[in-house]
């Protein structure tokens, strides 16, 4: 009897083992080549091909955006309630040359903190949000930037008159997000200067505020064309505010995606590059239905799908529609006509172009051709 | 049958014995906890491995690079593991001196609930519902923002004829230094407390035996200041006076408070400080009120009825809960990211952004924090043992 109920438990012992470890097989991944990603909640792998974020999106019928919404100008929550801004553009931009609707994208703010971490868990299908572009970001972050869409720089604002530049601010206290490069650079920067500067690191614009505001910090860093929308956002609450003329670092900014996926990839980066071009070749929304109609050179007509004498328009097999730029340029206009409706010259924030504007006129954007 | 269970019980089929489900289940138990682990730990690798990363902590050996406000020493030419152990001194200092503030301020709360008098009651009961009843996010929030942020600028700030300031940059009052000299101070210190121990041990032996009073507090603290004075005299000024200056931008020297750390503990000590009060609270009912009565018989004063009858019953009620308060506490730090106080889970923020390496932080926090609580309920264990009464409980 007894040596009886050790078999027996023996065996039930093993029967709930085989099961259990059967069950799990099932889901253990496939080594290696697991290199596209997925969206959603699909369970942990499974052994069907894994698709692309860019049909994910087609069968959605929507774009997610991961966004900022504390930087005037890039990413604001507007009083009406709608969030608006350069970077938002770009957003539906990607709207709507992947599925020819600019309305049809979503928009998540996230906090510079948690924006990676977000984007790994599938939460948005594009990080659009003024984020640097660094070598460990893409190696570590399992992140994929697409194309600098602004040439950014690290600026110090303080109040005006009290720095005349940051090798003044010996002893001081300066506000900084959490999460950013501008962390690191601030600390280079203090150092290289062999100055002590107390980094006060808060999770937002919006809690930096009340903090300067108070006194708390003698100077606010950040990216320059953030602290230039702050300043023309902020400048009346905060009385005269000066960035002060350092640039303390190189800060190349633009739509990140997940790694390893690079139909999506692909689709994004084109449609930022697509905007650039049309700036170059002078295809405006204004002028995108008569170019698209009949253009003007082949280049245009490669740019826009444009239908050739012999029928067939230029397809550069990106997965997307032939005449996707279209879309594109009829929703928000080319690279120029973003910037110049968010951040320049007749805009509060009041940027120049300065390393924004196009190759040909002094500035680093340069598209590759539609070929 | 009543014959032949007489002559041998029947033992019931194995599936009704007791002992051999118990196994069972414990075994199925630990094969489910061992698959549920396994199956977590694959995921985990799965997703990293997508996504081209590892699970490896030598990142933590690379240069930090970001600057920390406040804590012991360090550089941002220094490694992350040195700017984790900033962060974890941080949440220490916060978490250590929020106990000792919180249970002070939480047990004047709580008795001054009990109080006859109706205003104290009230202040008392007011104060334990607004800040029991809120989240602490939000007080925190409140208290660094619209408390410590609104006092003067530093140009305006308090200041106590130069020797102390508070401003909304901060708080710093002289604080006394170890001068050259300290080490014979030193020694003499040693000597006067040991003196004062024997004093004592003398004086509670004289009042087993003769019945009359020991006065032992008064006379070895007696002999402990003389001693030290007569060192401070001989070995010449050991300590030094640091007094604080201000810069205009900050405070340098003295002993200073970041208003990053008051805000937090402000808040932590009101929050926390509701709840012991309640603690404290049940646990003075909870002592039987004949313990009262019988003191008051004996003619105590109420002041000595709480110190020495209700008081010292009321603390081993007390202490479980207390365990779970001081816990709370310490994890609460955490929410200073909300303020900018940079503690273990700021730091470890910063880092996990600027490294990439989010499931490696996320397991040097979880395994600090386990430390950490075990530790305080290990200590609070000990005290609980210390104050239960032999023979009572285990």
């Amino acid at each position: 009897m007894a040596r009886g109920i050790s078999v027996k438990a023996l065996a039930v012992l093993a029967a709930i083992t085989l099961v259990a470890a059967a069950c799990t097989r099932d889901e253990q991944p496939d080594e290696g080549d697991q290199t596209t990603t997925e969206q959603g909640d699909t369970g942990g792998g499974g052994q069907q091909q894994q698709e692309s974020l860019l049909d994910v999106v087609r069968s959605r019928g929507t774009v997610v955006c991961g966004v900022n919404d504390t930087v005037p100008g890039f990413g604001f929550l507007t009083a009406e309630g709608s969030i608006e801004g350069f970077d938002i553009d770009f957003c539906k931009a990607i709207a709507a040359g992947v599925l020819g609707d600019p309305a049809a994208h979503e928009l998540v703010p996230v906090t510079a903190d948690e924006r990676f971490n977000s984007l790994r868990a599938g939460q948005y299908d594009v990080l659009v949000r003024n984020t640097t572009w660094t070598s460990s970001r893409d190696g570590s972050e399992g992140v994929a930037f697409t194309h600098v869409n602004f040439y950014d720089g690290q600026a110090m604002m303080v109040r005006a008159g009290e720095f005349a530049e940051v090798a003044d601010m010996d002893g001081t206290t300066v506000c900084v997000t959490a999460g950013t490069t501008t962390e690191l650079n601030l600390a280079d920067y203090a150092q290289q200067l062999g100055i002590q500067i107390d980094a006060l690191v808060l999770q937002s614009n919006d809690d930096i505020l009340p903090a300067f505001e108070a006194g708390r910090c003698d100077g606010w860093t950040s990216d320059s064309s953030q602290l230039a929308g702050l300043r023309s956002e902020f400048e009346e609450l905060l009385g005269d505010l000066e960035i002060l003329p350092d640039v303390m670092s190189k800060e190349p900014l633009g739509p990140a995606v997940l790694d390893g996926d690079s139909a999506w990839y692909d689709a994004v980066s084109w449609v930022v590059k697509g905007l650039i071009l049309a700036e170059e070749l002078g295809v405006t929304s204004e002028n995108v239905d008569e170019e698209a109609a009949n253009p003007s050179n082949p280049q245009i007509g490669n740019l826009l799908g444009a239908p050739t004498e012999e029928g067939a328009p230029f397809d550069p097999g990106l997965g997307l529609e032939p005449d996707f730029m279209v879309a594109v340029l009829q929703a928000v206009g080319n690279y120029g006509e973003i910037f110049e409706r968010h951040v320049g010259a007749n805009t509060p924030l009041g940027l120049e172009r300065g390393l924004n504007a196009l190759w040909t006129e002094g500035g680093l954007h340069y598209a590759p051709p539609f070929r | 049958m009543a014959d032949a269970a007489a002559v041998e019980p029947a033992r019931p089929p194995f599936w009704r014995n007791v002992r051999v489900l118990r196994f069972l289940g414990q075994v199925g138990f630990v094969v489910l906890t061992v698959l549920v682990l396994r199956e977590l730990y694959l995921n985990l690798a799965f997703g990293l491995r997508r996504q081209g990363l590892d699970l490896s902590f030598d990142f933590l050996r690379q240069r930090a690079g970001f600057g920390i406000i406040e804590g012991i020493s360090y550089s941002p030419n220094q490694s992350y593991v040195r700017a984790l152990q900033v962060g974890l001194v941080n949440t220490l200092r916060a978490a250590a001196v929020g106990i000792v503030v919180a249970t002070v301020f939480g047990l004047i709360m709580g008795v001054a609930r009990l109080s006859p008098n109706w205003l104290i009651r009230k202040i008392a009961q007011v104060y334990v519902e607004v800040f029991r009843n809120t989240p602490l996010a939000v007080q925190l929030v409140f208290w660094y923002f619209a408390v410590v942020l609104t006092l003067p600028v530093i140009e305006g700030g308090f200041s106590l004829g130069d020797f102390a300031f508070l401003s909304n940059r901060g708080a710093a009052i002289p604080w006394p230094r170890a001068g050259p000299s300290f080490g014979t101070w030193g020694a003499f210190l040693l000597a006067g407390v040991a003196l004062g121990a024997g004093v004592w041990v003398v004086r509670t032996r004289a009042f087993d035996r003769t019945g009359r009073p020991h006065h032992r507090v008064l006379l070895s603290l007696a002999v402990l200041v003389a001693v030290a004075a007569a060192g401070y005299v001989v070995s010449g000024d050991p300590v030094e006076l640091d007094v604080p200056e201000s810069t205009g931008r900050g405070y340098t020297g003295g002993f200073q408070m970041s208003p990053e750390y008051a805000g937090l503990l402000i808040a932590l000590v009101m929050y926390t400080g509701a709840f012991i009060a309640e603690i404290v609270r049940g646990s003075i009912l909870a002592v039987s009120r004949g313990q009262k009565e019988a003191a008051e018989a004996l003619g105590l004063s109420p002041a000595q009825q709480l110190r020495f009858v209700v008081l010292p019953q009321a603390m081993r009620i007390a202490i479980p809960p207390l365990n779970s308060q001081y816990l709370n506490l310490t994890k609460n730090t955490s929410l200073a990211i909300l303020i900018g106080y940079p503690e273990l889970v700021f730091v470890g923020r910063t880092i996990a952004n600027q490294a990439g390496r989010a499931t490696q932080v996320l397991l040097v926090w979880m395994g600090a924090y386990l430390v950490l609580s075990l530790s305080i309920s290990f200590l609070m264990n000990l005290v609980n043992r210390a104050v239960t009464r032999r023979g009572e409980g285990r």
